[in-house]
């Protein structure tokens, strides 16, 4: 039975907007329903957000009403850095048992729960195997209070599979992910001038970048992969590798012993490490992660590509900044988006599909630049020779479709800003007629 | 903490996964193991070639070839090809031992295969040693890491059942061999389905010779005990690194298989026992035929 009716909880954390795109872009999800107690991060299509905590009564009135078959858990915090302990504990143990409640019971729709753990399951300790599969136990018990949550939460969930067994319950287990859209406090230690590390240790390191974090929820989502999947890139990278790869320097500043209380010191100088940061940057941590690889997931990026990645991005960050608005939820323009009968194309539809034509563009025009609904090639005849403020006036005469197509071909050509504009504004308009 | 089995309601299969189909699974896994990237200086595990080869060229090919005149016996009876446990005797302060079997089997074996040491996982814990170690081939002594080198990436392992007991005897104790643990490396070769290759080392007794151990140091950090070697106090921390050039010999007996279930405790402490006396018979045969402990 595939998932048709999903909801997505912490849907304005990074990774539930992120996996409610993906979800959108799949066909056969009739409806995604996002909850959250603040406003989503990013911009949906056909998602549909309820602001509501994670109040087990209500929650299970929105899984009843829209009979979900499959809830997705993308809320867990897994940085101490962003929230306090006592906010976490609430978040990761609390808020999962609720989750929990709502989902389960002999009358309950739900089929399919995926819950998005962390490898700090496994903490980061001498006695650590080099690759931890999914069936080994940390060896020694959790000693932060974000480790000692998040075992919490994981046996709730194990609990909730013995006590449903007719839900199929799948738990990753994600390494630290990197990407040039998250900012973790790994990469906010990466960001320094030079990276501090422990005096006389190397630590393994194992990333994942943010987009395989993404694929794989929605595999597991799709494929119906019940239990526990480790989800970290190929290859385990030494600390001193990836600061080699991202292009920085690191400073061996912090003592071997009383760790703690540089890191303190550091701490006011403003760069925060945490205790989970502090174990890793001692004795690392690597993960098997062949299990997720046999069930036919494929990573886009090894570990060592999504340090690359995100060196390119931080060599970029200082002159990129500020260029795109950052997206603001606004309840009355998503209303009106979603219900209006007078909405003809949704914004983010219509970027879709300008971005499709600005890949498709040149393998089009070099193929059949016939067969292209609006002529692809010249939407307007002779259009390539035109000034920008002869062509103001001619596209209030194309359809939708063509100024589409024209918009993805001036971006593929001259893309002049202020023609761009004017295409937008037209298609805002409805498009010509 | 939740108990062991408890992930196992999450799989379909239940508790029964532990026992007959872990290994099915793993037989699949072996498809699934990471490629290799050619731009990396380092394996998964830490390993550098590049400090590898340093530490060979300058340090092991001076004590192999020159300080201690290493003579080797029997490396046929290292497989040229899939996973092998080697189990070797163990002594001396800062044991040479271990560096140079790795280099025996670099310099004499036809394949030149390399070695991974299994080391206590305490090295983690010390500064420095933590750093250096994995870059030289050690990994530390765990079940899943010797499953994975053994059996995934079929490798050679080189092992010290005797463990810490090993370097701690006086040198009045000279090659007898201590307990070799629970039979913990018997139970790796088992489920890796890999020979067990017995291995025996003349020398490092001499090389590094332990007279006493001092307790002192061993009060003030709870662990370590300050060893009284012939050079020790003039050469102050330096001395246990001073090794003595005793002619050495390494002789690698014929690779032993094991019939029985991994968690055949019983079949599994026979087997250690034969292991181990294997591996002091042919010490005592060793050392009764050396004429000079510096000749050989």
């Amino acid at each position: 039975m595939g998932s048709k009716r999903v909801l997505v909880t912490g849907l304005s954390s990074y990774w539930g907007g992120r996996l409610a795109e993906a979800l959108e872009a799949s066909e056969e999800i009739e409806t995604i329903i996002g909850v959250d107690s603040q406003d989503p991060t990013r911009e949906l299509e056909r998602t549909e957000f309820v602001r509501v905590g994670t109040q087990h009564s209500l929650l299970r009135r929105i899984v009843e009403a829209a009979e979900i078959d499959t809830v997705v858990d993308t809320r867990l915090i897994v940085d101490s850095v962003v929230a306090s302990a006592g906010r976490t504990h609430e978040n990761n143990v609390i808020g999962t048992m609720n989750i929990l409640a709502a989902c389960g019971g002999p009358d309950s729709s739900v089929r399919r729960l995926v819950f998005k753990s962390s490898a700090h399951y496994y903490g980061s300790s001498q006695d650590d195997p080099a690759f931890f599969t999914e069936d080994m136990e940390r060896p020694h018990p959790p000693r932060t209070p974000l480790e000692k949550d998040i075992v919490e939460a994981e046996a709730a969930v194990v609990d909730f599979a013995e006590k449903n067994p007719e839900v199929s319950v799948s738990m990753l287990r994600f390494a630290n992910v990197l990407g040039p859209d998250l900012l973790t406090s790994h990469r906010a230690l990466f960001e320094l001038p030079a990276v501090p590390i422990i005096l006389g240790f190397d630590p393994r390191y194992q990333f994942v970048h943010e987009d395989d974090v993404v694929a794989a929820l929605a595999h597991v989502l799709h494929a119906d992969l019940p239990g526990v999947f480790n989800v970290a890139a190929d290859g385990v990278l030494a600390l001193t590798e990836v600061i080699d790869l991202l292009g920085k320097r690191f400073a061996p500043v912090l003592p071997p012993w009383g760790t703690g209380l540089a890191a303190a010191a550091l701490r006011r100088l403003g760069v925060e490490l945490s205790p989970e940061m502090l174990e890793q940057l001692r004795f690392g941590r690597g993960l098997d992660n062949r299990r997720l690889k046999a069930t036919g997931f494929v990573y886009r990026c090894t570990t060592r590509e999504a340090v690359i990645a995100l060196g390119e991005h931080m060599r970029l960050a200082p002159i990129m900044r500020g260029a795109a608005e950052p997206y603001r939820y606004e309840r009355e323009v998503e209303e009106f988006l979603r219900r209006s009968p007078h909405v003809r194309t949704h914004p983010r539809r219509r970027e879709r599909a300008n971005g499709d034509a600005t890949v498709l563009a040149p393998a089009a025009l070099a193929e059949e630049p016939d067969t292209s609904p609006a002529g692809a090639a010249a939407p307007v005849a002779g259009y390539d020779d035109l000034e920008a403020e002869e062509i103001a006036p001619l596209l209030d005469s194309l359809e939708p479709e063509g100024l589409t197509a024209l918009r993805g071909h001036e971006r593929s050509r001259r893309a002049r800003p202020e023609v761009l504009r004017a295409i937008d504004k037209a298609l805002a308009r409805g498009g010509g007629g | 903490m939740p108990p062991r089995t408890r992930t196992d309601a999450l799989t379909p299969d239940g508790p029964a996964a532990g026992s007959g189909g872990a290994s099915v699974a793993l037989e699949d896994l072996r498809r699934h193991l990471p490629g290799l990237e050619p731009e990396r200086r380092l394996t998964d595990w830490g390993r550098s070639e590049r400090v590898e080869r340093l530490v060979d060229r300058t340090v092991a090919d001076f004590l192999y070839h020159l300080w201690f005149r290493c003579e080797v016996e029997g490396i046929e009876n290292v497989p040229s090809a899939g996973g092998a446990l080697l189990v070797s005797n163990h002594a001396g302060a800062l044991p040479p031992d271990a560096p140079m079997i790795a280099k025996a089997l670099r310099e004499e074996h036809p394949r030149a295969r390399s070695l991974n040491v299994a080391v206590e996982p305490v090295f983690k814990a010390y500064p420095g040693l933590s750093m250096l170690l994995p870059k030289v081939g050690c990994v530390a002594a765990h079940p899943a890491n010797l499953q994975r080198l053994l059996h995934d990436e079929e490798a050679l392992v080189l092992t010290f059942p005797e463990g810490r007991k090993g370097p701690r005897k006086l040198y009045k104790d000279r090659y007898r061999l201590r307990r070799f643990g629970h039979g913990e490396f018997v139970a790796s070769a088992l489920r890796a389905d890999v020979p067990i290759v017995p291995v025996c080392v003349v020398g490092a007794e001499e090389a590094a010779p332990i007279f006493a151990r001092l307790d002192l140091l061993k009060r003030l950090t709870g662990s370590l005990r300050l060893p009284v070697v012939p050079n020790f106090p003039h050469l102050g921390p330096l001395a246990v690194a001073g090794y003595l050039p005793a002619k050495f010999r390494i002789r690698f007996l014929e690779p032993v298989q094991v019939d029985a279930a991994p968690g055949d405790r019983g079949a599994v402490q026979t087997a250690t026992e034969e292991v181990r006396a294997r591996v002091q018979e042919t010490l005592f045969e060793m050392v009764g035929a050396r004429d000079s402990v510096w000749l050989g």
